[in-house]
């Protein structure tokens, strides 16, 4: 490995430096503290979680916009187990997951047993299942959580928040499955070549089934993970969180292509957002000014894959 | 018929990399003539064409029109000279009608507004002018294929072209449409236009053509006149040359007793009752030519297309495979025609792309072993002699001929006993070629069988056991080893079929 492709496929940890440096610089000092480090480790954590399984459809060059409306229906379901029906927490979580990875399963049916394209796939079901939501919780947010649900968004193991330490064992799974489980490879191998994947033996459909059960698992835990941290679930909490973490996963150098991108790289895409959401609120910039800046850092992320695909090519 | 030459093709020759397409062709046509273009599948007939519409860009000769001298052609400068080709896709747009597909991209406006009335008109005329029927209000997608490619035509001669290149145009149709095509291309020759005809039926070559020119393996053969010429000469023109030492010997090591393969009355994807068997240590060569239904039979067997009715037996007990996967754990293995669509997972590196059909069996709980995995690689690359710096190269910066053996290798990985080989050295240079056919042997020598297909006439001679030929979806022929004559094999591969009408 030569130099500049050492400096290449290390890029995105560079922009990341240069990203903490600046807010160092322009926060007047609230930045770089314990405290707000510990902050935007939770704050990163929900959206690093439902990362990994988007991290796996992209790979097979498909697309999930559902997560959004599975992380509003696990926190309004597992609210209102709790809540309503006065369930055992435990139990409620695992409803609550098996229903998220249930709507991927849907979601894997429409997209390869129907072979609906996938963006139009996971838009119904994101349309779907926030209605759905809606019906459940009838709009009103649902609170008084018991108070052990909180130790998935708020408490600590030292000063390591839990939910921190849940997205590491979930990056180190979603990495495992990748680099050294079969799966691993057929992921990348179909989101390479479909046709050629399934002409050397890969069951094409069962593993985008998988992929889209993952990715609906993976924003279930996400939407665990955000209920306990806001303690109260709305009906709206979900919406426009697939965005976030599309942009995340693509920054990280996924191609949406198929076929190219590291975990490693997904982890630094998380941060460089997780950074810059709350560095701009450190600086006091607007929440629709947030938005113009996360959409062209989406779009530049995008751009940058789109003409490295170009050059290969001509 | 006059001397005068319209378009002339002097010494073009067309370089990609690792393979040369055309070596040296020339080509003159005169005006109002009909020139009958033939060549062996991959002859090189089609880059030829593509030369004089701008698709392709020489690397060196040149291309004249009525005397003007060109480098290369562009698209544009092809249609400002009076050429056009005839494609056997058409270009039309099924939800126009027929007058506005003729004026498709230069419509007759009266002010901003299109103006339909002079366009239904002009249509009229220009199908008048070439005595065809069509109602130009018709919608296209309402019109047989015969009419379609009339509307081609008309739209060619409506932009005023003088030289028409019509590749393989009978071939989408059925018998009364060729008859009045015939008809039209007769008539255009009268009034001046100058056609060169492009077929592999050699009997429509006859009927129609004043001269026939001849290229094989990207080089000018001959041009005969018509009348001068026979059959039999045109086919050994063709195929060409003597066999010379281009094959790796073989052992003969077929045991007739062990039928590996055997297919009863097989239809679907096309085909019909196909039967035939492959013995163990046999290389069966399936040929005939492009669209005969050769890769089709294969995908049947390989489980990547259904099957509709027969039976297909391997080792004696009947199977049935569903999915390329389950015939992989049968034993049986497709190298596609297509390497870098089907064969190859290009962005994947050797290893990965060796171990991917047998990753479930090297895996404990979903686990590679990560050292078995590194293990089958280096084997095959050893065994079959990949030339790669590592195994963690990706596929796609391997020449041709080492894409294929990653692809072979996967295979052996998996422990194939039955390879089909769809046009194995397709795309891949003279010297790789040979190693292909050794590595071939080394198959069939250790106890496989091959089932190959191939339209290069000469492989498929030199490495075959056994040949059948196919054309139009069923069995025409099958030869023995010492009736192996490529005069012959053409022409059981260009056999009419008798009722094609029914499957068309």
């Amino acid at each position: 490995m030569n130099v500049k492709s050492v400096f290449k496929s290390n890029a995105i940890w560079l922009v990341f430096a240069v990203e903490v440096i600046f807010f160092a610089i322009f926060s007047h000092g609230a930045f770089l503290t314990t405290n707000n480090i510990i902050n935007i480790s939770r704050q990163v954590s929900y959206f690093g979680i439902a990362s990994i399984g988007m991290t796996f459809v992209i790979l097979i060059a498909g697309i999930d916009l559902s997560i959004g409306s599975i992380i509003t229906i696990v926190n309004v379901v597992c609210a209102f187990l709790m809540v309503n029906s006065g369930m055992n927490m435990w139990l409620a979580i695992l409803i609550s997951l098996a229903l998220a990875t249930l709507i991927g399963v849907l979601n894997g049916f429409m997209v390869a047993s129907i072979g609906i394209p996938a963006l139009i796939a996971t838009f119904a079901s994101q349309t779907i299942f926030e209605g759905v939501a809606y019906l459940i919780s009838g709009g009103r947010p649902i609170s008084n959580l018991p108070e052990g649900f909180a130790l998935f968004g708020r408490w600590s193991v030292g000063i390591v928040p839990v939910c921190c330490i849940i997205m590491v064992v979930c990056f180190a799974i979603g990495s495992f499955i990748l680099n050294k489980s079969y799966f691993g490879r057929y992921f990348y191998a179909i989101g390479g070549n479909e046709e050629a994947a399934e002409l050397s033996g890969i069951r094409v459909n069962r593993v985008k089934y998988l992929i889209y059960a993952l990715s609906g698992f993976f924003a279930g835990l996400a939407g665990i993970v955000l209920l306990s941290r806001s303690n109260s679930a709305q009906s709206t909490v979900g919406k426009g969180l697939e965005f976030d973490v599309i942009t995340c996963v693509v920054l990280g150098g996924v191609s949406v292509n198929g076929g190219v991108g590291r975990m490693s790289g997904v982890v630094a895409g998380v941060l460089i957002i997780g950074c810059l959401t709350n560095g701009m609120i450190l600086m006091n910039v607007s929440e629709y000014t947030q938005m113009v800046v996360k959409g062209i850092v989406l779009a530049i992320a995008v751009g940058i894959d789109c003409m490295s695909k170009k050059r290969q090519t001509t | 018929m006059s001397e005068e030459y319209v378009l002339e093709l002097e010494h073009i020759r067309k370089v990609y990399p690792g393979v040369v397409a055309l070596k040296d062709v020339t080509l003159q046509l005169r005006k109002g003539e009909v020139l009958g273009l033939i060549g062996e599948n991959g002859a090189g007939k089609s880059t030829l064409i593509k030369c004089c519409s701008g698709a392709v860009i020489p690397t060196s000769g040149k291309i004249k029109v009525n005397g003007k001298e060109f480098d290369r052609m562009t698209p544009q400068l092809a249609a400002e000279n009076g050429i056009a080709i005839i494609y056997q896709e058409f270009n039309n747009v099924g939800e126009l009608s027929a007058a506005e597909n003729l004026f498709l991209g230069r419509p007759i406006r009266n002010g901003f507004m299109i103006d339909r009335k002079a366009m239904e008109a002009e249509a009229a005329k220009a199908f008048e002018q070439l005595r065809i029927r069509i109602n130009p209000r018709e919608l296209v997608k309402n019109l047989s294929v015969g009419y379609q490619q009339m509307i081609e035509i008309a739209k060619a001669i409506q932009q005023n072209a003088k030289v028409l290149i019509m590749d393989e145009p009978s071939a989408p149709l059925t018998s009364n449409e060729v008859e009045s095509m015939f008809k039209v291309v007769e008539l255009l020759r009268e009034q001046g236009v100058s056609i060169i005809y492009i077929s592999h039926r050699l009997e429509e070559i006859f009927r129609l053509s004043d001269r026939i020119e001849v290229i094989r393996d990207g080089e000018y053969v001959t041009t005969l006149i018509t009348p001068e010429a026979t059959v039999d000469e045109l086919i050994r023109l063709m195929v060409g040359r003597e066999m010379t030492q281009k094959y790796p010997a073989r052992k003969d090591c077929i045991d007739r007793s062990n039928v590996v393969l055997e297919l009863k009355n097989v239809c679907g994807n096309g085909d019909r009752d196909m039967s035939l068997k492959v013995h163990a240590g046999e290389v069966l060569g399936l040929g005939g030519l492009v669209g005969a239904g050769r890769t089709e039979l294969a995908e049947v067997i390989f489980g990547s297309k259904a099957k509709e009715s027969g039976q297909i037996f391997l080792n004696g007990k009947e199977i049935n495979p569903k999915s390329p996967r389950e015939a992989i754990d049968l034993g049986i293995a497709l190298v596609p025609e297509d390497r870098k669509r089907h064969g190859a997972l290009l962005t994947n590196s050797i290893k990965n792309n060796i171990n991917m059909p047998i990753y479930e069996r090297i895996s404990k709980a979903s686990v590679i072993n990560s050292s078995t995995e590194k293990a089958t690689a280096e084997k095959y690359r050893e065994q079959i002699q990949i030339k790669c710096p590592t195994i963690n190269q990706l596929v796609k910066n391997l020449s041709g001929g080492n894409q294929q053996k990653v692809i072979l290798g996967k295979w052996l990985a998996a422990d194939s006993q039955l390879i089909i080989f769809d046009e194995p050295t397709r795309g891949i240079d003279v010297g790789a070629k040979y190693e292909i056919y050794r590595l071939i042997n080394d198959l069939v020598e250790s106890g496989r069988s091959v089932l190959m297909i191939s339209s290069e006439m000469e492989e498929l001679i030199g490495m075959s056991d056994r040949i059948i030929v196919l054309a139009e979806g069923v069995m025409t022929g099958e030869l023995s080893k010492d009736e192996f004559n490529a005069d012959t094999i053409m022409a059981y591969a260009s056999a009419i079929v008798d009722n094609k009408e029914v499957t068309a």
